[in-house]
């Protein structure tokens, strides 16, 4: 399978099956569309019938020819042998958790999931002895996975960071014993920021994701407090000083775009003009009856702005000035192995979420869900039978992703997503499809335009562009 | 590879990547829009090479 598209003026191909990923000439670009998994050696007549005219008849074979050499090296056209690989992780060892720390929160954003922060479920604080059986779980269930990552959420964590430092601390006193490397994970609205939690955010968490939707009438339109004051005066300053002390660990300021701000490029540059470089703005999934919504008919204008936020980064990066997009990130040589693409975020079974009750969820989105429920910390149950059902759950088995070009970058979307709005794990959820699909592309071609210029200048060792060429 | 009409961006090592690949170490990436992660193609790799 391949997926050709032209954008910004290249004619791009990507090889589904092996990853290549093809800058093509015009010419090639329309002899394309007469390649299959069935192409032979010889140029079909077709060819020369329809594009004749257009191209003289060296080019086409000499063109052709080149096609026929990337089918025969496995880089076009390459053929779709990796269902024998979807099962491979049935029982795979529970390596991530998000311990939602706190069922409260001091903002009332307009969109947020968790119904403000309570997930539904009463205002509460998860007690450090929940908080300690929860690494006691995933020290338990990780088999031999070294690395175990540990992701303090909510509501908004900050609200019992006496907790969060307290299980930090404990889990740090485990890792030798048993030969695990945690890595800490905080997001934060900003609210209750100051110099103590700070130093112990730069010090203990690997990565911090700081909320922020970009310019102030922005973020304080859908981000406000109980008494619906905007969040942007508090929060920015604050980020401002904790990323200046952070060093070389990683941080996301992170926002969402909603129908009231389709020109989100605007935010991305203004977050960057705050003097963050490393941005994330995703869109909205929400009830497509709210009117902050982003619905299938906006994706037209959602397409349009990812376009000109892609273009703005080519010119950016030209001149020197780096800022990293996170949904535009994309490693074409070193990302993830095949196994991992298969079921992308893991949920259920590589991943759960416990809540302040301790009761385990697939993932921190089914929290609330009874259904879902898996489990709880406090009585020691988990269904390991719900465990399989979603370590099953890979591209594969995923009706519309099978055949999907994006299968292997997107990893078959969001499976609670898919359960909120389409009614089952398995059915994608189509705005998402399309939203990751334009995003892919977008990606892709920013490092076409990278490569052609052989513009090295963003390099920040980690994501250079000059290695994959 | 590159000649007149393609050029090449990657060394496509997906497959390869199949037959070597597995161990779990990696990054969970949830691709929701609630935490920072998108796509799974950013992650790293935590096999050493
Ligand atoms: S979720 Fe959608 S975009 Fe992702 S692989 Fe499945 S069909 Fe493709
Ligand atoms: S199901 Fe969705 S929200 Fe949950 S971990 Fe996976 S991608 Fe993230």
């Amino acid at each position: 399978m391949i997926h050709k598209y032209r954008l910004n003026g290249y004619n791009i191909c990507l090889d589904v099956h092996s990853g290549a990923v093809h800058i093509l000439d015009d010419t090639a670009y329309d002899i394309l569309d007469y390649c299959s998994e069935n192409m032979g050696k010889d140029v079909p007549e077709k060819v020369y019938e329809e594009l004749g005219g257009k191209y003289e008849k060296k080019e086409i074979e000499e063109t052709y020819a080149a096609l026929y050499e990337l089918f025969e090296n496995g880089q076009l056209f390459s053929p779709d042998d990796y269902e024998q690989f979807a099962d491979m992780m049935t029982r795979a060892p529970v390596k991530s958790m998000c311990i939602n720390i706190s069922h409260d929160c001091n903002l009332r954003c307009e969109y947020c999931f968790a119904a403000k922060g309570d997930f539904g479920q009463g205002r509460c604080l998860m007690p450090l002895e929940t908080a300690k059986k929860a690494i006691d779980f995933i020290i338990a269930n990780s088999g031999t996975r070294k690395n175990l990552e540990v992701d303090f959420f909510g509501g908004e964590p900050l609200m019992n960071f006496d907790v969060v430092k307290k299980t930090v601390e404990y889990a740090r006193g485990l890792e030798d014993k048993y030969n695990k490397k945690f890595r800490f994970t905080i997001t934060t609205n900003g609210i209750l920021l100051d110099d103590d939690k700070m130093e112990f955010i730069n010090r203990e968490m690997n990565n911090v994701v700081l909320s922020l939707d970009g310019r102030k009438e922005v973020n304080d339109r859908l981000r406000v407090t109980p008494n619906g004051k905007g969040s942007y005066d508090a929060i920015v300053p604050a980020y401002q000083k904790l990323v200046s002390q952070r060093t070389d660990k990683d941080y996301y300021i992170r926002g969402t775009f909603t129908k009231y701000n389709l020109d989100f490029t605007n935010d991305v540059l203004h977050m960057h003009s705050l003097g963050f470089d490393q941005l994330s703005i995703e869109p909205v999934v929400s009830d497509p009856k709210l009117d902050y919504s982003i619905k299938y008919e906006d994706l037209p204008v959602v397409f349009e702005e990812y376009e000109k936020l892609a273009k703005t980064i080519i010119d950016s990066r030209k001149k020197g000035d780096y800022y990293n997009f996170f949904h535009f990130m994309i490693d074409l040589d070193q990302g993830p192995c095949a196994i991992k693409r298969l079921r992308g975020c893991g949920c259920g079974n590589e991943y759960v979420a416990v809540t302040p009750q301790g009761d385990i969820y697939p993932c921190h989105q089914f929290v609330g869900n009874e259904d879902y429920k898996m489990g709880n910390l406090n009585d020691g149950t988990f269904n390991t039978d719900m465990k399989n059902m979603f370590a099953m759950s890979t591209v594969y088995t995923k009706e519309n992703c099978r055949d999907c070009w994006a299968k292997f970058y997107c990893s078959g979307g969001c499976n609670a997503n898919n359960f909120q709005y389409e009614g089952d794990i398995r059915k994608s959820h189509k705005t998402s499809c399309e939203l990751e699909k334009k995003r892919l592309e977008c990606a892709i071609m920013i490092k076409a335009a990278l490569a052609e210029s052989g513009d090295e200048t963003d390099c920040d060792g980690e994501d250079c562009i000059c290695s994959c060429l | 590879m590159e000649n007149k009409h393609i050029k090449t961006l990657n060394q496509a090592n997906l497959k390869q990547s199949a037959v070597k690949g597995g161990c779990g170490e990696c990054q969970a990436s949830c691709q929701s829009a609630c935490k920072t992660s998108c796509t799974v193609a950013n992650q790293k790799c935590e096999k050493k090479q």
